[in-house]
């Protein structure tokens, strides 16, 4: 097992596993991590991400992913990259979770895609896709998923406006009596 | 030259006839889209009982149906839905905006939801608030009955077309559109302009 037992000093909700971020740096080079509140979180380079993944999955159980999502840091104070990846990892055997983060900066936004790892990353990868036009390389059926196939932007970028570019108007006008 | 009526017997327009028939009938079509349909749902119950208005037979077949009822914000995916449902339902045909969302886009002014069903097929009545409640569903109800009681009869398509919605007139400028539902171009690139009397795109 990856992780102790909680020790009863520790609250209920801690889910933090140093023991697993040991392992990931004995392994990986270039992982930085840090805790707040009992949560655990590590940030990949794109380059070892498919790798770090599937080591997390295989050899420190953690069997399910829980989400995945994307951050816009475009005009955030103080962020150097464009987009962050957030996914969120639970194992279930040890009640861990830890949360892994990839930076990407335009116009590169591919990423590995994690389908081949868990099948829950169909389909959010294809939201992540849908929203923020990250590409995940692999996916076997990197489609929209939520919006209509002819919509050409992704609307969840901070610089596409919220009332959008008049894609709501854009529709033919039924009217009365004239058929 | 008068006539000598029996006492059962009473002379009408025909077209008054026609239409206190279809007042007292209205079948609607439920297009609950969200909170929207719980007070529309009831509305159709026994608390409220719009059967008391000849109006409680719901069904989910536009075929069947004569007064849409548009219940909920309706978003880009689905107006086209909503379009092609309007368009099957059988003339005569009326429709009730319910609720602010599908009369205005209410709160959700962003883009994927429409800001107003009046923009893109005819609408009879307004009914105002976040939700209606029944009471006022039933009020809009009844004044619909006395406008299609006014309307044109069978002669002609029903409805007032003479005095245009508000929201009508302030459609952004938009290319020509096909009339058939098949050459939809919804989702297309924007091509809307952004010309001073649209409003807000
Ligand atoms: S008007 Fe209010 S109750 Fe009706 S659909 Fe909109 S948000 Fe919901």
């Amino acid at each position: 097992m990856a992780c102790d037992a909680q020790s009863p000093t520790q609250p209920a909700t801690d889910t933090s596993c140093p023991q697993v971020v040991a392992a990931l740096g004995a392994r990986f080079d270039d992982i930085q991590a840090s805790e707040f509140r009992g949560q655990t979180r590590v940030v990949v380079p794109r380059d070892s991400f498919l790798a770090v993944m599937r080591f997390l999955r295989d050899e420190q159980q953690f069997d399910m992913l829980v989400d995945i999502t994307c951050v816009d840091y475009l005009h955030y104070r103080g962020a150097e990259h464009r987009f962050g990846l957030v996914y969120l990892l639970l194992g279930t055997r040890h009640g861990k979770r830890l949360t892994v983060r990839v930076y990407l900066d335009e116009p590169d936004l591919v990423v590995p895609s994690v389908v081949s790892l868990w099948r829950a990353a169909d389909w959010l990868e294809r939201e992540v896709w849908d929203m923020f036009g990250i590409r995940f390389e692999g996916h076997p059926n990197l489609r929209r998923i939520l919006l209509p196939e002819e919509f050409t932007a992704h609307p969840l970028r901070k610089d596409y406006p919220l009332q959008g570019r008049g894609e709501r108007h854009n529709f033919p006008v039924l009217r009365r009596g004239a058929s | 030259m008068a006539v000598e009526l029996p006492d059962n017997v009473l002379v009408t327009r025909l077209d008054a006839l026609a239409n206190w028939c279809r007042k007292n009938s209205l079948w609607p079509m439920p297009f609950a889209t969200a909170c929207c349909g719980i007070e529309l749902m009831a509305t159709g119950a026994s608390r409220h009982d719009i059967a008391r208005f000849g109006a409680e037979v719901f069904r989910f077949s536009p075929r069947q149906c004569d007064l849409m009822i548009v219940a909920g914000r309706v978003v880009m995916k689905m107006l086209p839905v909503l379009q092609r449902i309007w368009q099957q339902m059988h003339e005569p045909k009326w429709c009730i905006s319910m609720g602010a969302c599908a009369s205005t886009g209410g709160v959700f002014d962003t883009y994927a939801v429409v800001q107003g069903i009046d923009r893109f097929i005819p609408v009879d009545m307004y009914v105002p608030g976040c939700p209606p409640r029944p009471e006022q569903l039933i009020q809009a109800i009844i004044d619909l009955q006395e406008q299609i009681q006014r309307g044109k009869g069978i002669v002609s398509q029903p409805g007032p077309v003479d005095t245009p919605k508000r929201a009508l007139l302030e459609l952004p400028v938009l290319p020509v559109l096909p009339a058939a539902m098949g050459g939809l171009p919804h989702g297309a690139p924007a091509v809307v302009q952004q010309g001073g009397q649209s409003r807000g795109v």
